[in-house]
């Protein structure tokens, strides 16, 4: 295995005209970490994750995908080195059942031309599709048309469809975004059980800090495109400029009762 | 009985009611019918890319490009069987589609439609200007041979139509069991979500160049038996109003299977055929009329009516 960190950007930087999106964000993220990145709205967080995986090309700065620099290659080429993302607008299809997304990603995943001309439908497929879905809870709706599905189970979806690529490193926008408070804490459970049975390193952006505490091991903090804390979830959430500029009161529910007491 | 063997049973039997046709029919209706089996075939191209999606304004490229080598094979190259001719034509329209491709495939919309139709036009310029050709009144196609076996009359057109019958419904065959596949279901999730697409690791690009060859030979083989049933080939054949003709064709199919584009070539043919038969002066104030109606009628397009009614049945 290599000894370069599974994802490393140096400098990276992106600029709308006068806008600097993000400026000089470097980071580097180890295999099994799972790292959450916060900040305000317009801090440059999905601005990042859009240049890691290849749908923004950044003005400055490097992207290195296993110690290989990725600028210039596109998604398609980062999903096949290991790279899988979920959105913040789940990313389906209307036309497709519930189960019809899991056996085309599934497919997709698979690669070979062998594969890709199996029926869709193919029995082995169902049953991997079957596995998925139980895993995910979906068993229950996998007949339904995606676009009569709730938008915490869209959001499970487009995460499942992610995780079926069997990726390394896993990027995800918001997962919780658009989803009642009394559905956040199940869904995150649903996806970080299957996160931990696959090992896969996570990078993902998030808004509710109690979220972001309970899961990740290691925080990002934005501002304004730039990167003011990065380190363990204590720390970063102890910190006087992210307490200011992004936490604004917003600190999670068990930091806010140890600072209490 | 799954949706396969169900499709494959229907083919075979339409297969066999076209032959039974073959013996039964006046040479007349033979023709109609093999020009209808043809541009159903280019149909069958043309659904690959509707469902990505696509609409191309100027397969009449791959039609006019697989006459014209069906019609230069013997002179040229000395070729004189059908079935050969057929495989040029089809092999090489399948090339100009494939180069043609890499330009297609960066583009959607309404300039994927557009740049279709330069390209056609191209040709059709071309073929205009070209003396050797015979310009605008195209040039007489020598008869061909049936492995080895000269036809005239009624027996050439019988055998050219027996001939489109197998080809078209090897072809519906073909695109029926691709549909299924996963392969089969890029082109949809293409044209409703692209990005999803790329991010599950596939390319859409590559995937329209595939299925834009692929139509591009359906078409070349469909130009390529019309110009021996007919015996002549012109420009006219890569004008844009027969790349309109096909996408008539294509919308009025719709973009649910095989059937619609069966459907819709045999429908468009038999009411062209009818209006110029019954009203000459007016011939395409009705065959306007009537496709409008059938559009206004069925949005969705033939595929959409007969994918209803055989879940109607089941």
């Amino acid at each position: 295995m290599s000894s370069a960190p599974l994802l490393e950007t140096r400098g990276l930087t992106v600029r709308f005209g006068a806008v600097v999106a993000v400026n000089k964000v470097s980071v580097r993220i180890d295999r099994g970490d799972v790292v959450g990145l916060i900040g305000t709205n317009g801090a440059g967080k999905t601005t990042f994750l859009n240049m890691v995986t290849g749908y923004l090309r950044p003005t400055g700065g490097e992207i290195l995908l296993e110690g290989r620099s990725t600028l210039g290659r596109s998604p398609r080429e980062l999903v096949a080195h290991g790279m899988a993302r979920s959105f913040q607008v789940p990313q389906l299809f209307p036309a497709m059942t519930v189960r019809e997304h899991l056996l085309f990603a599934l497919a997709l995943a698979d690669g070979s031309a062998g594969a890709l001309l199996k029926p869709l439908h193919s029995a082995q497929r169902q049953a991997r599709a079957d596995e998925v879905l139980g895993r995910f809870g979906l068993q229950a709706i996998g007949e339904r048309p995606v676009n009569l599905v709730p938008q915490g189970q869209r959001k499970l979806i487009d995460i499942a469809m992610a995780l079926s690529l069997k990726p390394r490193l896993l990027l995800l926008d918001e997962p919780t975004s658009g989803v009642s408070s009394a559905e956040k804490m199940p869904l995150m459970e649903v996806v970080f059980d299957v996160i931990r049975a696959s090992g896969v390193t996570v990078l993902f952006v998030e808004h509710d800090m109690d979220v972001v505490r309970r899961y990740v091991t290691r925080i990002l903090a934005f501002r304004d495109g730039s990167m003011i804390a990065d380190g363990a979830p204590g720390d970063v959430m102890r910190d006087a400029q992210v307490a200011s500029a992004v936490l604004r009161g917003r600190a999670p529910a068990a930091l806010a009762k140890a600072g209490a007491a | 009985m799954n949706s396969l063997r169900r499709t494959d049973a229907s083919l075979l039997g339409l297969l066999a009611v076209l032959c039974a046709a073959a013996f039964i029919a006046p040479s007349w209706l033979m023709s109609l019918l093999a020009v209808a089996l043809a541009k159903g075939l280019v149909a069958l191209g043309l659904l690959l890319l509707l469902r990505a999606g696509l609409v191309p304004f100027g397969h009449a490229l791959y039609y006019c490009l697989g006459g014209y080598v069906a019609g230069l094979g013997t002179p040229w190259l000395g070729i004189r069987d059908t079935l050969l001719l057929l495989a040029l034509a089809s092999l090489l329209s399948g090339a100009v589609a494939f180069a043609a491709g890499f330009l297609m495939r960066r583009y959607r919309g309404i300039f994927f439609a557009m740049l279709s139709m330069a390209l056609s036009m191209i040709l059709y310029g071309v073929l205009l200007k070209s003396q050797s050709l015979g310009s605008s009144d195209g040039f007489t196609v020598a008869r061909a041979s049936f492995f080895a076996m000269q036809t005239a009359g009624v027996g050439a057109i019988r055998s050219v139509y027996l001939l489109t019958a197998v080809v078209t419904l090897l072809a519906a065959w073909g695109v029926s069991r691709y549909l299924t596949t996963a392969m089969g279901h890029v082109g949809p999730a293409i044209r409703e979500n692209e990005v999803r697409v790329e991010y599950l690791g596939c390319s859409p690009s590559r995937v329209i160049h595939r299925e834009y060859t692929a139509s591009g030979a359906l078409a070349g083989g469909a130009g390529a038996l019309v110009a021996i049933l007919v015996g002549q080939v012109d420009p006219g054949m890569g004008f844009w109003m027969t790349s309109g003709e096909f996408v008539f064709i294509a919308i009025l199919a719709g973009a649910g299977g095989i059937w619609g584009s069966l459907a819709a070539a045999f429908v468009l043919e038999g009411i062209h055929a009818l209006a110029f038969e019954y009203a000459p002066q007016y011939w395409k104030f009705v065959l306007g009329a009537t496709l409008l109606l059938l559009i206004v009628r069925f949005p969705s397009g033939l595929s959409s009516m007969l994918a209803n009614r055989a879940g109607a049945r089941s």
